[in-house]
């Protein structure tokens, strides 16, 4: 079974590769080098992620007091914690926390968003009558109320609720950017209800169900990469800043902003501990927004 | 569009004239309808949120004591024993006559709380606002029309200022102009030596977003027909820019301001707990952790007002401002 699975997926290939090489347009030119180099950073930050063993063998969490607020050297490139944790190890084993998280929140607000935006999209057009337009305007109303909150705080009355933990984080921002993938998906949905295959199709007698998964939700949902690829890069911005107001996950943990919460303390004396969370996430979040920005071109440019 | 409109319906030729020289009030009148909707459910969900508390008011009211009939006394004074719909009328009743209820924790009225500390919040708030609006402009208009280097250089500062984490700004600043070079006090707000910091730390990703946002417009309009006549009138380069693109530019940024706002009043509570400084930030964040609901709710509603009021009048103005919109209806 698998086999066959693999043989259909390389034929699949094989196929696209023998549509995609004759056309030598302006294509020629490779991913230009910030590109690559953000390419680079996210596929080490996801290796971290993964394997944080693979750089570091230092525990994360192993004090040792006699070893506190020590400078960058050979020995700890980061320095050291006031407790002597290791910050290099504690920054490898953080992406775990950091850059999941944000997937997390970007993954829920992606589903959530889309679910959203196709039922009010698709209740516009199949539900006949008021009705259909009543539900479509109230999930519109929905997503401007949602978004007339500032993201900071409606996360934190999620938080003030749901108490502070890595998982209510996650939704906590995540459903400050359901708004956005909801405009789009709706109004996407308007858009390819209204194209010629569907008419054709549904005038072929393919069922309403049908006409949905297999041709509107397909070319519906081809407009969610880019926009995730560009607000993952947010979304681990916000995570960073909840959990440097304690609101994410909790003190001994590893977590970029929980780490310069920490640091603020002993920031006169040891600006290590201050530099090298910061540095992690800004880089990460414009490594993200670089690919995020990259993929929207080259999908643009495909369209053209 | 008026032009094409008036020679298909000949009809509506001379009302569709007319309306192009009053203001478009059916689309002003439907802004603030549909913002006014807006609010009245930011409201409602507020209310039922406050509702589904997890465990009793009463108990929460409670907190370590207990004794019998303390519970019912609890509810008696706020009105808990009522049923929901008349808990909701009284909600917005209060509401309406600025009554934003009593912190569970602090047991004062909300409103009090807020407004000791509200003003420190929208100094820091607004003098941000006006300094990244400023850097965002010299960022767009420094680096249009130039050379691919300058241009390039531009958008990676501007991309560096969009994800830098606000309160690492913060952090870094601390560490260089307060600890090491001890120009600015580490925390308070005492005169305009203690908002620098804290505005500069505020400003920086506002104003990448802006810059961003700002250039893309300006690029538009200065491909546009109009340009090319100021041109061709032999005005020089600077002048275009400045005032020509530059003031069209900035028209379409106007729809942007109320999401920008929620953006600092959301970075102010990060940057005040940075730098210590009191105000709305500090409030909410001690009013999350304390499960103090109705300060945070009352917080939150604010936000949603400011915002649907300043979006509701801006692009009331917007359609005011470009006569393009208003002959379109």
């Amino acid at each position: 079974m698998t086999d066959l699975l693999e043989k259909v997926k390389a034929d699949a290939a094989l196929a696209q590769a023998s549509i995609v090489t004759p056309t030598p347009r302006r294509r020629r030119r490779g991913p230009a080098p910030s590109v690559l180099v953000a390419g680079a950073f996210v596929l080490v930050l996801l290796v971290a992620v993964a394997l944080p063993q693979l750089f570091t063998s230092v525990d994360p969490f192993r004090t040792v007091p006699t070893d506190g607020l020590k400078p960058p050297s050979a020995e700890h490139w980061f320095g050291t914690d006031r407790l002597g944790r290791d910050i290099f190890s504690r920054v490898v084993h953080g992406a775990r926390y950091s850059i999941l998280i944000g997937l997390s929140a970007t993954a829920i607000a992606v589903v959530a968003g889309s679910i959203l935006g196709l039922i009010a999209g698709l209740s516009g057009r199949l539900i006949p009558g008021r009705v259909g337009l009543l539900v479509d305007e109230t999930f519109g109303r929905l997503f401007d109320v949602i978004s007339s909150f500032p993201g900071v705080l409606l996360a934190m009355v999620v938080v003030t609720f749901a108490g502070p933990g890595v998982q209510n984080i996650a939704v906590a921002i995540g459903i400050a950017s359901i708004p956005m993938y909801g405009r789009v998906v709706r109004s996407q949905t308007l858009l390819v209800t209204r194209a010629d295959f569907v008419t054709h199709a549904a005038i072929y007698g393919r069922s309403r169900a049908r006409v949905v998964i297999e041709h509107v939700l397909p070319n519906v949902l081809v407009a969610i990469p880019v926009l995730a690829a560009i607000d993952v890069g947010a979304s681990i911005l916000a995570v960073s800043g909840l959990s440097f107001l304690g609101l994410g996950p909790q003190a001994p943990i590893p977590e970029w902003g929980v780490m310069l919460a920490e640091s603020r303390d002993v920031l006169r004396i040891a600006w290590w501990g201050g530099v090298f969370p910061g540095l992690f996430i800004t880089a990460s979040v414009i490594a993200l927004t670089v690919l995020g920005r990259a993929l929207q071109r080259h999908i643009d440019g495909r369209k053209s | 569009m008026a032009i094409v409109h008036g020679a298909v319906e000949n009809d509506s030729a001379t009302a569709t004239r007319r309306s192009s020289a009053v203001l478009p009030w059916r689309r002003i009148l439907a802004r603030v309808v549909s913002g006014a909707v807006v609010l009245w459910a930011a409201v409602t969900i507020a209310f039922f949120t406050l509702q589904a508390i997890p465990g009793d008011i009463a108990d929460i009211l409670a907190g370590e004591q207990t004794y019998p009939g303390l519970k019912e006394a609890i509810s008696a004074e706020w009105g808990l024993d009522e049923s929901v719909f008349t808990q909701y009328l009284a909600f917005l009743g209060r509401l309406v006559t600025g009554d934003l209820g009593t912190s569970y924790v602090q047991r004062q009225p909300v409103a009090d709380l807020l407004a000791a500390q509200v003003w420190s919040t929208i100094e820091l708030a607004v003098v941000a606002g006006v300094v990244s609006a400023l850097l965002a402009v010299v960022l767009a208009v420094v680096s249009i029309g130039r050379s691919r280097v300058v241009r390039s250089a531009m958008s990676t500062l501007e991309l560096v200022f969009t994800s830098v984490p606000t309160f690492w700004v913060g952090i870094l600043l601390l560490m260089l102009f307060s600890f090491q070079w001890r120009l600015f006090p580490v925390a308070g707000a005492n005169g305009w030596q203690s908002l620098v910091l804290p505005v500069v730390t505020l400003a920086l990703p506002t104003a990448g977003f802006l810059a961003q946002v700002i250039r893309e417009s300006m690029e538009r309009t200065l491909t546009e027909p109009f340009i090319v006549t100021v041109r061709s009138r032999g005005v020089s380069e600077s002048l275009v820019l400045l005032r020509h693109a530059l003031g069209h530019a900035l028209l379409p940024v106007m729809t942007l301001v109320g999401g920008i706002i929620g953006a600092l009043l959301g970075g102010a509570v990060i940057t005040e707990t940075v730098f210590g400084r009191p105000g709305i930030g500090t409030i909410t964040l001690n009013a999350v952790t304390g499960k103090d609901i109705p300060v945070v709710i009352a917080v939150v509603l604010f936000a949603a007002l400011i915002y649907v009021v300043v979006s509701t009048v801006l692009d009331i103005l917007y359609t005011i401002v470009d006569p393009r919109l208003r002959a379109q209806r």
